[in-house]
């Protein structure tokens, strides 16, 4: 094969493309419905709340931190929304207003970890039970309806006249800001580097822990913009909204081929996981295999992700070397 | 860093730092004394306000709703003392609970060997996350997480929508949890054997040392020859078993299992560890505190229901518990660490 | 002591090879039992090497060793320790959660009938052994709250209660206020009057001659000499440390000085440094010497912005200057070359073009996109000027040799156009060729206007290249030499706390 070939073939995309193509052939073989336009437009609403909080996790993982929280801010926001619409709080006010609370949910994670010096870990842990609780605390048991109908059209419709749903449409401009942020400009390049060696940066005049905290403040922003995109589509503010997301959200990072230990990662990368874990569990749902069950699947994915980089690393560093070119640079 | 000290410590800066050290100390074992008093202080604020909570029928039904969750808490300390963590407990003994429960629902095992199979598989699962993480060398955190998931869906395979309720389940099971033990509930009896067995192993067997050392200096333990990744292994290993043991007596005490039971458990058990002085960085904590944890998590649930607050706060303040007990702690060892720089020393 | 006693540790011919440098070239050394030897030494001169090699974390290249005539390989720390080779770093690695106690005995504690610790005879045991060591010292306390000092005597009581016949101790007091310096002292003389033979690895010369039966000095990893200690003089020893160097070093050219460009008043930071006063003209070089912990590096750290000063102000350019951060720093042209290269100067997975252009990526992004043609022009240029060797300025860092790694770290500071650098170890483990090479740019620069601070602990390096020398000892300035005055000796005897000749 030519170098070129060589090179594309090792990309880790390139796997994702694969695995892709394999999942889409494996879903048609088990229903025709499958390659349909519908189920293209229901598969990928189904993902987009996933998708909008993957993106500000995978700055924050390459930036050597994590973010557990998001479920759970994704699921105050919803309840908040359902809560101050109950109030006969017109939306144009609540929107805001719950967007800037998961922007305060994000300031809190970040102060805890830059400036209490706090394991993001834990923190996030920590505040992954805080924004649930609180969740329930705002809205308890109660589901609102009710809404507006341009407001769960814009949830769960399509831009006229296609089949793009409209959170596509927010995903895919947030994708592109995204991989703009991180490919194309110095903040990108800042990050980066905090991944990879948080010293140097910090010797170089970054300042990491602003960086870090704003990382923060925008997952939670986004995170509780996930949670109005889910009232919408669901018709339904309710506490629980979103439980369980965590998975699917922190597997499609990781999956994308995002360093657990930062410094290395591609926005494209996770939008292709993204797609990859929605068609798989297109695909199982499809075969009837209820989205709980799904979890073992996507858990094994997400174990494999992490796992196989490196067992394949230690398998290979056991063997003797053969290698007839120079090591091509895969990042 | 080195570097000398430049002021030659005066007679009352020593006599200081004698001080300090003895302060350390105490701060260590005074964990357990702090939380008992914040007991006292929560059981006399409530009774207070309503005196139906100061009863022993009370302090019996907290001490078993404690039970089950002071087990996992168990093995969840011998794994955070290894500077790991294990979200899949909840899993764990969901899965676990459903199986046992339709082992005997199917009659397929009599009521020892559905609780044997019931504790083997705890057993399996702890082993399977110990492969991963010592293995594969995956982070606790990712490997558990995926696992968290990978047991509930396996649950929610094996239950495929069915439920086992207590009328399917035979006597002698149902009998656990409802048996006492001279007047004192087999449960709490139960869980406080397995908590003074792990107490005393942890503190007084060379294993359960070396696992302290492990979590208190991985790259020292690893020079003095401790075989680290092998006893991480084991870590997961107890506490999928505590997990299970936790998950045999589920359908015993609550009577019915569905393959939603004990969803979200993990959170309260680790803030139960954290609340207890476990150090989440590893090396230090005890399992005595980390049952005190849950006893004092337990208490003010029970005090919520008691006081017809909502029972919406308990999980936030599971979570707010979590982040001020981490940050306590790392503000005390900051603090003193701070002393120990100004006196000259470090 | 005793002339003729057979030695029960000896090492012939020992050589250790890392990379480009031979840290330790045909070593021979001899311990006696009730003895201290003393071993001697610059920075870099191969000690720390060779205590890793007794300590068996390094295995020699060439060379053998001997215990009690036996021959000696180790294969790993544990077998040093089961050989009875006691080894104390200068940062005991202990378990902070375990008390002193378990500490220890860790790995062979007492065991009780019921297989569980026997807390008694642990602790009695562990008393025991600070009773002989005449120490007060709680045994059931956790080690987290012990000074560096009681966790060395922590780790001497392992090695007693392991019965260990050579105990080396590497740099053991650098960290240790004098008092606890004293009390070391009398534990030592103990452990040699019951036998003990002891290696006392240390470069601060006073305390050589206070403790020491015997020395033995390195230099560039050679073995220079070993001595009674009532044969030489300190002022021998130190002649012998710093020798005569034959490599050509780049003096620094003639430049017109400038006006002062930076000013430290009375600079102090707790438990570090204090009351440290200095001036940088333009042109000038001034050179920072020191002993390692004489408070160098964390100056520097302070005048970069790193770390916060205490007392004392921070000027420059005649104006006071308030420096909270690295960028602060930046903004006023202060610019510093970290000691730690890897850790510090450079993201090593980083392109040359991606490390020069850290620092200022802000700048060289128009609406926010990095203009990468940019960049690389400016990352080529430097490597241009500074002579980097590489495959081209898309090379990754981590592939480059010492010397072309610190000389883009030099260009990523450089990139920032500053006025005021200041230089920590630049030429440490960096080959002669390039050493010169670095040397070279160094003098350039303040040939136009730089003002620069060199933090050396190669007294050739800091006689060639500096205007002026501030000598720190212990956290204070010892003695500050103007070119024509300065010598190897007198820096070398201001540095180790004796009065400036």
């Amino acid at each position: 094969m030519r170098p070129w070939a060589i090179a594309l073939l090792r990309r880790w995309e390139s796997l994702l493309v694969l695995a892709f193509v394999a999942f889409v052939v494996l879903g048609s073989s088990l229903s025709p419905y499958f390659v349909s336009g519908s189920n293209f437009s229901d598969l990928t609403s189904n993902l987009m709340e996933k998708a909008i909080m993957a993106l500000p996790l995978a700055l924050i993982i390459i930036a050597g931190e994590i973010d557990l929280s998001v479920e759970s801010m994704l699921g105050l926001s919803s309840a908040l929304l359902g809560f101050t619409y109950a109030l006969g709080w017109p939306l144009w006010l609540d929107v805001p207003l719950v967007l800037a609370v998961g922007g305060a949910g994000g300031l809190l994670n970040g102060l805890l970890v830059t400036r209490a010096g706090l394991p993001s870990l834990v923190v996030t842990l920590g505040t992954l039970a805080l924004y649930r609780g609180l969740a329930s605390v705002v809205l308890g048991p109660r589901s609102i309806s009710g809404w507006p109908e341009w407001f769960t059209n814009f949830g769960f419709g399509d831009i006229p006249g296609t089949l793009i749903p409209w959170p596509l449409l927010v995903f895919a401009a947030l994708a592109v800001a995204f991989v703009f942020v991180l490919h194309r400009t110095w903040i990108g390049r800042q990050i980066y580097a905090i991944g990879k060696n948080k010293e140097a940066a910090r010797y170089a005049g970054i300042n990491v822990a602003r960086v870090k905290t704003y990382l923060f403040v925008l997952s939670g922003v986004l995170s509780a913009l996930a949670g109005v995109i889910l009232t919408a589509r669901f018709s339904s503010a309710r506490a629980d909204n979103g439980q369980g997301f965590v998975l699917d959200t922190v597997t499609s990072v990781l999956l994308g081929g995002v360093n657990i230990f930062g410094g290395e990662g591609t926005i494209v990368g996770v939008v292709l996981a993204i797609f990859v874990i929605g068609v798989l569990r297109n695909g199982l749902t499809l075969a009837d295999v209820s989205p709980d069950t799904q979890s073992v699947a996507v858990g094994a994915l997400l174990i494999l992700s992490v796992a196989g980089p490196t067992l394949v690393r230690r398998i290979s560093a056991a063997r003797p070397r053969r290698q007839l070119t120079n090591p091509v640079s895969n990042s | 860093m080195s570097v000398r000290a430049i002021d030659s410590p005066t007679s009352s800066a020593l006599a200081g730092r004698i001080g300090l050290e003895r302060t350390l100390t105490l701060v260590a074992r005074l964990r357990e004394v702090g939380i008992l008093l914040v007991l006292l202080v929560v059981v006399a604020i409530v009774s207070i306000q309503a005196p139906l909570f100061f009863s022993v029928s009370n302090f019996e039904q907290i001490l078993l709703n404690v039970s089950l969750i002071a087990v996992v808490a168990v093995g969840q300390t011998t794994v955070v003392l290894t500077r790991n963590v294990d979200l899949s407990v909840g899993s764990v003994v969901g899965l676990v609970a459903f199986v046992t429960g339709d082992l005997l629902k199917e009659h397929t095992l009599d009521v020892p060997g559905a609780i044997a199979v019931g504790c083997l598989l705890g057993v399996g699962l702890g082993a399977f996350n110990g492969l991963i993480i010592a293995v594969a060398r995956v982070p606790a955190i990712v490997a558990t997480l995926g696992t968290l998931y990978v047991y509930r869906g396996l649950d929610f395979l094996v239950a495929g929508g069915k439920q086992v309720s207590a009328i399917d389940l035979p006597r002698g099971y149902l009998g656990i949890a409802s048996s006492s033990v001279l007047g004192v509930p087999t449960l709490i009896v139960a869980a406080a054997l397995i908590a003074l067995v792990a107490a005393y192993l942890l503190r007084n067997s060379g294993v359960g040392r070396e696992l302290y050392a492990i979590g208190s200096n991985p790259a020292a333990a690893e020079v003095i020859g401790i075989p680290t990744q092998r006893l991480i292994f084991g870590a997961f290993v107890v506490c999928g078993l505590c997990a299970g043991i936790a998950g045999v007596l589920w359908g015993s005490r609550f009577g019915s299992v569905n393959a939603l039971a004990a969803s979200g458990l993990e959170l309260q058990v680790i803030a139960a560890v954290v609340v207890g002085g476990v150090n989440i960085f590893g090396g230090s904590g005890t399992v005595v505190g980390a049952v005190l944890g849950a006893i004092l998590l337990a208490t003010i649930e029970n005090a919520l229901r008691i006081l017809h607050l909502s029972e919406f706060w308990l999980l936030a303040i599971d979570g707010a518990v979590i982040l001020l007990a981490v940050a306590t702690d790392a503000a005390i060892r900051g603090y003193f660490q701070r002393i120990l720089m100004r006196t000259g020393r470090r | 002591m005793n002339q003729a006693a057979a030695p029960i540790l000896e090492l012939t011919g020992v050589s250790k090879r890392f990379g480009a440098v031979q840290a330790l070239q045909n070593v021979d050394l001899q311990l006696v039992a009730h003895e201290v030897h003393a071993l001697v030494g610059e920075n870099g001169a191969g000690k720390s090497t060779l205590v890793k090699i007794l300590a068996g974390i390094h295995q020699p290249d060439a060379g053998q060793m001997k215990l009690n005539g036996q021959e000696l390989v180790l294969s790993g720390p544990a077998a040093a320790r089961h050989l009875g080779i006691a080894v104390i770093h200068q940062h005991p690695n202990l378990f902070p959660d375990l008390t002193v106690a378990e500490n220890v005995f860790v790995g062979r504690l007492p065991r009780n009938p019921l297989r569980g610790v026997d807390w008694g005879e642990l602790n009695r045991a562990a008393e025991r052994l600070f009773a002989d060591l005449g120490v007060k010292q709680s045994v059931s306390v956790p080690v987290r709250g012990l000074s560096v000092a009681d966790q060395q005597l922590v780790e001497i009581a392992k090695a007693l209660s392991l019965d260990a016949r050579v105990l080396v101790m590497d740099e053991p007091t650098a960290s240790l206020s004098s008092r606890e310096v004293e009390r070391l002292f009398t534990i030592i003389r103990q452990l040699r009057a019951r036998g003990v033979a002891i290696l006392f690895v240390d470069h601060r010369i006073e305390e050589v001659f206070e403790i020491a039966d015997r020395v033995s000095v390195l230099r560039d990893g050679r073995h220079v000499i070993t001595v009674p200690i009532a044969e030489v003089t300190p002022a021998d020893a130190i002649r012998h440390m710093v020798g005569r160097r034959l490599e050509t070093l780049f003096p620094k050219e003639a430049a017109t000085l400038g006006e002062v460009a930076l000013e430290a008043r009375g600079l102090a930071r707790k438990g570090l440094f204090s009351d440290v006063s200095f001036q940088v003209r333009r042109g000038e070089i001034v050179g920072l010497a020191g002993l390692i912990g004489a408070g160098r590096t964390e100056v520097a750290r302070v005048l970069f912005g790193i770390d916060h000063a205490d007392a004392g102000e921070v000027l420059v350019a005649g104006m006071h200057a308030d420096i909270r951060s690295p960028k602060d720093a930046m903004r006023l042209g202060i610019v510093y070359v970290p000691e730690d290269r890897h850790q510090q100067g450079l993201v090593l997975d980083f392109s040359i073009a991606a490390n020069v252009s850290l620092p200022i990526v802000q700048r060289l992004s128009r609406l926010l996109v990095l203009d990468r043609a940019q960049e690389e022009g400016l990352a080529s240029d430097y490597s241009k000027q500074l002579q980097v060797r590489a495959t081209g300025v898309d090379q990754a860092a981590s592939g480059l040799s010492g010397g072309n790694q610190q000389k883009v770290v030099i260009a990523k500071w450089l990139a920032t156009k500053p006025t005021i650098l200041l230089l920590d170890e630049p030429t440490q483990g960096v080959d002669i060729g390039a050493k010169a090479e670095v040397h070279r740019i160094i003098s350039q620069l303040a040939a136009q206007g730089m003002a620069i601070v060199l933090i050396s602990s190669e007294l050739p390096e800091v006689l060639g290249m500096a205007d002026r020398i501030v000598v720190l000892h212990e956290g204070r300035v010892a003695a500050e030499f103007g070119r024509d005055e300065a010598s190897q000796e007198r820096i070398m005897a201001a540095a180790t706390g004796h009065a400036p000749a």
